[in-house]
Parts: structure tokens; C-alpha cells; sequence
């Protein structure tokens, strides 16, 4: 029988000619993440099961992201618990603020996640890497501490859902839009313990920066894992990135789907998922007067340069709206030197918008931009829930940096055709 | 091993910031995360709460963040089961790796009212609803999962590989 590209990845690393959905089996890990809200959860775990050393030192990556820079005492006793284990257990990818960047947006700039890979991390974003054609998926900070004690773990191999994309993407719609309709049309739970494959012609026309975006967000329809196929664009960008080897995989004909769906990408109109689920989509031009007390732009869903160079393209030359705040935060350091050298970050400064060291901070209700009661932000990270940004009784729209950049200058949810 | 309390019932996509909200990630002590479970969805859970109370919810339960602090925080709060239609796929691994037993049964998830008196024995795989009079089957979990929670969760099972691997 036919295996799609996840299981053969996953049949792989099991040392297996064949895997089939629903088994349950060991698999080889080839790198294990952690972040500081998961890790210090991990620690005494790995303690726990007699563990003195991790598998391997170059396959565990911790980066500090979620409170940092330190938010306060808690979380500089937690930043501090997970820098004095890097620096016990020697781990080469350790990334200390100053280097650092938003986990998911880090790995793959820093070349350690290449195609084929088998990849756990103690965030549910770890997702993102299947942009590359790897299988990544979270997973709790004790399966976390086993991982890096062992170098393995255990998997119920996934049944997938195909998406074939045709087409191309009208004029401002980005991998954001594509990957919220989706959502909008297979619902929260649409694609629950699956995994969501891409392909099709339209892949093509998806930058790496969109297949990030759109990777990231498969959890959002409650899948294990979101995948594409490795091609031209992919091997480039592993070429700049990475030294490490890897292995091109691809879904047999006969692979079995539980699902295909059909998308022509040149019908996705922008985007926005209205509260609490980023299942409640509507097109930009249907969502009606919505007032807007705060737009964050960043994220590891849009933190990256295609990202800042749009929402640049909207805010260039523009102010933001009176009493509105608008928040940019790029996914990494590099991007952040990079926004600065292409005169991004002149355009963000002098258009009255916040340009943020990276962090996680307002995406998660942090810190770095935390909404009040009854207060609404247009937002480009992944999650609308309760509370998500702030007070319970807030609201995230979640959309695209060009809507969300639009939305910043006129005051209300907005789409960047009529500026 | 038999479970016996009063249900809290909440709806579908009970996501993990409901059940412990990120802002209160910056501290991992189980009992300081268990004093604001539940918080945004029912402010009143931890005043209520006792030891042996059951959660009851609908589909995807635990939808979102892949943080342990929710089925922790759940745990410590005294909750000896949940029950819901289904969990999202994190989550479940998660509670399972943490020992807190999740039993998957959509009849009792739909009948299931607020405050009524239930029994749950995990080994029989069956939920009493003792105010309602009624009692439902669910499935056993598969063999592969028994062996972790024998194994006194997660990290015994691979305290077992390490030691096998000296
Ligand atoms: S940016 Fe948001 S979604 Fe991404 S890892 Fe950080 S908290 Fe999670």
C-alpha cells in the first residue's frame, strides 16, 4: 500500500520498509526543542528518569522566547534554570537573547531543520519545519525530557488530509490568507491527529516565507503535522541555510488520503478570523466597521521578511491612526539587521508604529503589548482565544501583515486595496 | 482503580488558554498553576472544586498551546478524570505522559449535566452517572498506552530503555 510523504519520513526513522496509519512505533529523532515556558518543566523529568546526558548535544536546541527579554523574576528564574543546563550539558544550539529569535522562525534561519528530518519540540508551532519537507510536531515538556534523554520517541503513525493547490494568489493574498480559509473551511478540529499535505502546481507559487506561514498554522486545524513537497525553491533555501545532510521524500501515487482537497488559489480572498476561533473566517470585504485598538504585527506565523517588506509596502509614507497601537516584531535578530539595512525599519519608526526586539511577548498576552477589557487587536500570529492576548474579555482578529497593516492606519479592520 | 465526584460541563474546542491562560506561564509550580485553572472559561472552578471532581466537555478538547501546565494544572486542582467527545492530539499525550486518566465517550460528554454525581472505573472502562441513573462503556485504552501508565507514566517507561541500554 501506498505511503504519504509523512509515513515514509516516519517509516524511515522507524528502521521500516512500511508503516501504516493508526501503528504505533518508535522513531529516531534528528532534534529535539524546547523553549523557556516548556523547558523548566522538562528538567526535573529528564532528572526524573536518571538521565544525566542529552543523546546528543548538537540535536538539542533551547531557545529562550517566550518571556524574553526576562519579564520579570519568574521568568528570569526560568531563563536562568535552562541556561545553566545548556551550559552543563555543553549544547552547542543554546540562543541567548541577542541572538535569538522566535524559535520557529530561528531553526530554520539558523540551518539546523532540513528536509526528511524526524522533529519534536515542547511548542505546538514545531509544526512550522514541514515547510521544508520535514516532519516536525509538539509535543509536552515530558515527552520533551524523554526525547533528550533517549533520542527517540514514540508516534501514531498519522492518516493525512492532501491539499492540491492550483493556481496563484491575487494581488496582496499571502500563504496567511490560504491557510485561514483553509482553516475556515475544515474547521478546529478539521484535521485532528492527521497530517495535512500539500501539493499540487500551486505550491510553486508559494514563497518559502508563505509555506512557513501556512505550515505553522496546520495545528490550527488540530493536526499533527503540516507538510510540503521539497522543490526548487526548498533546495535553495537549505543550500543558504544549512550544511547538514538531507533526504528528499515524496508521497507515493498511490498513497492513501482520507481527504483531498481541491484549492485554486486564485479564488482565496484576504482573510480575517474573527474571535475566539481561528476557525471564524471571513473575507476581508464582508467583515463590516470594526473599530481597532491595537494591531501586532510578527510571530513565527508572519515575523519573517516577506512579512515586514509588505507590511512596509502599506505603512510606507502613511501614520498610524490617532490612539491606535500598532507593535512589529520580527521572528529573529537577523531579520531584524535585515529590516534595519533595507530601510524597513525607518518606515515602521516613522509611521508611529512599536519595532520590537524578537519575542514572543504580545502573542501569547505576555507582555510587550497586552490588551485591556473590552480592547480589539487586528493581529498576524495564529491564535484568537479567550484571553489569548490579554483580558478575557478582549478580541484578536487574526489576518494577514497587509490587512493587519492597513488596519493600523485606518483605524479599523481594513483591506490595503482601498488605502 | 475507581474515580467518584461532580461534573463541571463545558462545551467544544476547550482550548489551553482557558484552562491555564499563558499569562500565567511564567511560573511552572503546579500548585500556583492549578489556583487559576479554568479562570477565563469559569471563574468559580477553583472555588468549587473538590478533590475527585470530573470534567465533562464536548469535541477537541485542549485544542491550542502544546503546554503541559493545562493537564497539570487539572490534576493538581483535585480533577480526577476528564471526559470529553474527543482531545485534541497534544493534549491527550500529554495527560497521559502526566497520568491523568482521559476517557473519550460522546453519549456521556452530550447527557452529562452540571453537578451530577459521577463514578468512573478506569479499568472497567465504564462512567456512572449515579444522579441520572445511567452508566456508559467507553474504549480501554490500547495496550501500548496501558504499558505507560503501568509504568507510572512516561518517564518510568524510558527510565526502563535507559537502564536496558547500561
Ligand atoms: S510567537 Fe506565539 S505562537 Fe509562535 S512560538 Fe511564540 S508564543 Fe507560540
Amino acid at each position: 500500500m501506498g505511503m504519504t510523504m509523512t509515513q515514509k519520513i516516519l517509516a524511515d526513522h522507524a528502521g521500516r520498509e512500511q508503516v501504516t496509519a493508526g501503528e504505533l512505533i518508535e522513531a529516531q529523532l534528528d532534534l529535539v526543542l524546547g523553549n523557556d515556558v516548556t523547558t523548566p518543566v522538562a528538567l526535573p523529568e529528564f532528572k526524573r528518569i536518571g538521565a544525566t546526558e542529552v543523546f546528543d548535544k548538537e540535536k538539542v536546541v533551547i531557545v529562550p522566547d517566550h518571556f524574553t527579554p526576562n519579564k520579570d523574576i519568574h521568568s528570569a528564574e526560568h531563563c536562568k534554570q535552562i541556561r545553566e543546563f545548556a551550559v552543563e550539558q555543553d549544547l552547542e544550539n543554546y540562543f541567548e537573547v541577542g541572538e535569538m529569535g522566535i524559535e520557529h522562525a530561528l531553526l530554520p534561519e539558523k540551518g539546523l531543520v532540513v528536509p526528511g528530518d524526524v522533529i519534536i519540540g515542547a511548542d505546538s508551532h514545531t509544526c512550522t519545519y514541514g515547510a521544508l519537507g520535514a516532519f516536525s510536531t509538539g509535543i509536552g515538556s515530558t515527552d520533551m525530557a524523554v526525547g533528550m534523554a533517549l533520542g527517540k520517541t514514540w508516534f501514531k503513525v498519522p492518516e493525512a488530509q492532501q491539499f492540491k493547490l492550483t493556481g496563484k494568489m491575487k494581488p496582496w493574498v499571502t500563504g496567511k490568507d490560504v491557510i485561514l480559509h483553509i482553516i475556515g473551511k475544515i474547521g478546529v478540529d478539521g484535521a485532528r491527529y492527521q497530517s495535512m499535505e500539500f501539493s499540487g502546481d500551486g505550491v510553486a507559487n508559494l514563497t518559502m516565507d508563505d509555506r512557513f506561514t501556512m505550515a505553522n498554522m496546520a495545528i490550527e486545524a488540530g493536526a499533527k503535522n503540516g507538510i510540503f513537497p521539497v522543490d526548487d525553491k526548498t533546495l535553495t533555501y537549505v543550500k543558504d541555510h544549512s550544511t547538514k545532510n538531507y533526504k528528499v521524500y515524496e508521497a507515493d501515487e498511490d498513497a492513501v488520503y482520507e481527504k483531498v482537497h481541491e484549492i485554486d488559489l486564485s479564488t482565496i480572498p484576504l482573510t480575517v478570523a474573527f474571535p475566539h476561533l481561528p476557525e471564524n473566517t471571513r473575507p476581508v470585504s464582508e467583515v463590516g466597521d470594526i473599530k481597532v485598538d491595537q494591531v501586532v504585527i510578527g510571530s513565527c506565523t508572519n515575523g519573517r521578511m516577506d512579512d515586514l517588506r509588505m507590511t512596509a509596502k502599506v505603512l510606507k509614507g502613511k501614520k498610524v491612526a490617532k490612539h491606535l497601537r500598532c507593535i512589529i516584531f520580527p521572528g529573529t535578530q537577523k531579520i531584524y539587521l535585515e529590516a534595519v539595512r533595507e530601510g524597513l525599519a525607518e518606515i515602521f519608526v516613522e509611521a508611529g508604529a512599536v519595532f520590537s526586539t524578537p519575542t514572543c511577548g504580545p502573542c501569547l498576552g505576555g507582555h510587550m503589548g497586552i490588551l485591556a477589557k473590552g480592547e480589539r487587536a487586528v493581529s498576524t500570529t495564529n491564535r484568537n482565544f479567550v484571553g489569548r492576548m490579554g483580558h478575557p474579555e478582549s478580541e484578536v482578529y487574526l489576518a494577514s501583515p497587509a490587512v493587519a497593516a492597513a488596519s493600523a492606519i485606518t483605524g479599523k479592520i481594513s483591506s490595503p486595496e482601498h488605502l | 482503580m475507581i474515580a467518584q465526584g461532580k461534573a463541571f460541563v463545558y462545551g467544544n474546542n476547550v482550548d489551553t488558554d482557558v484552562i491555564i491562560p499563558a499569562r500565567y506561564l511564567n511560573n511552572s509550580d503546579p500548585a500556583a498553576l492549578a489556583s487559576h485553572c479554568m479562570e477565563d472559561i469559569d471563574a468559580a472552578f477553583v472555588t468549587e472544586v473538590a478533590q475527585g471532581d470530573v470534567i465533562v466537555a464536548g469535541k477537541n478538547f485542549g485544542c491550542g498551546s502544546s503546554r503541559e501546565h493545562a493537564p497539570l494544572a487539572i490534576k493538581v486542582a483535585g480533577v480526577s478524570c476528564v471526559i470529553a467527545e474527543t482531545f485534541a492530539r497534544i493534549f491527550y499525550r500529554n495527560a497521559i505522559n502526566i497520568g491523568l486518566p482521559i476517557l473519550e465517550c460522546g453519549e456521556a460528554a452530550r447527557e452529562i449535566k452540571k453537578g451530577d454525581q459521577l463514578e468512573v472505573d478506569f479499568t472497567a472502562g465504564t462512567i456512572t452517572n449515579k444522579t441520572q441513573g445511567k452508566t456508559y462503556e467507553t474504549q480501554p485504552f490500547p495496550t501500548f498506552i496501558q504499558a505507560i501508565i503501568e509504568a507510572d507514566g512516561l518517564v518510568g517507561w524510558a527510565k526502563k530503555e535507559l537502564e536496558g541500554k547500561a
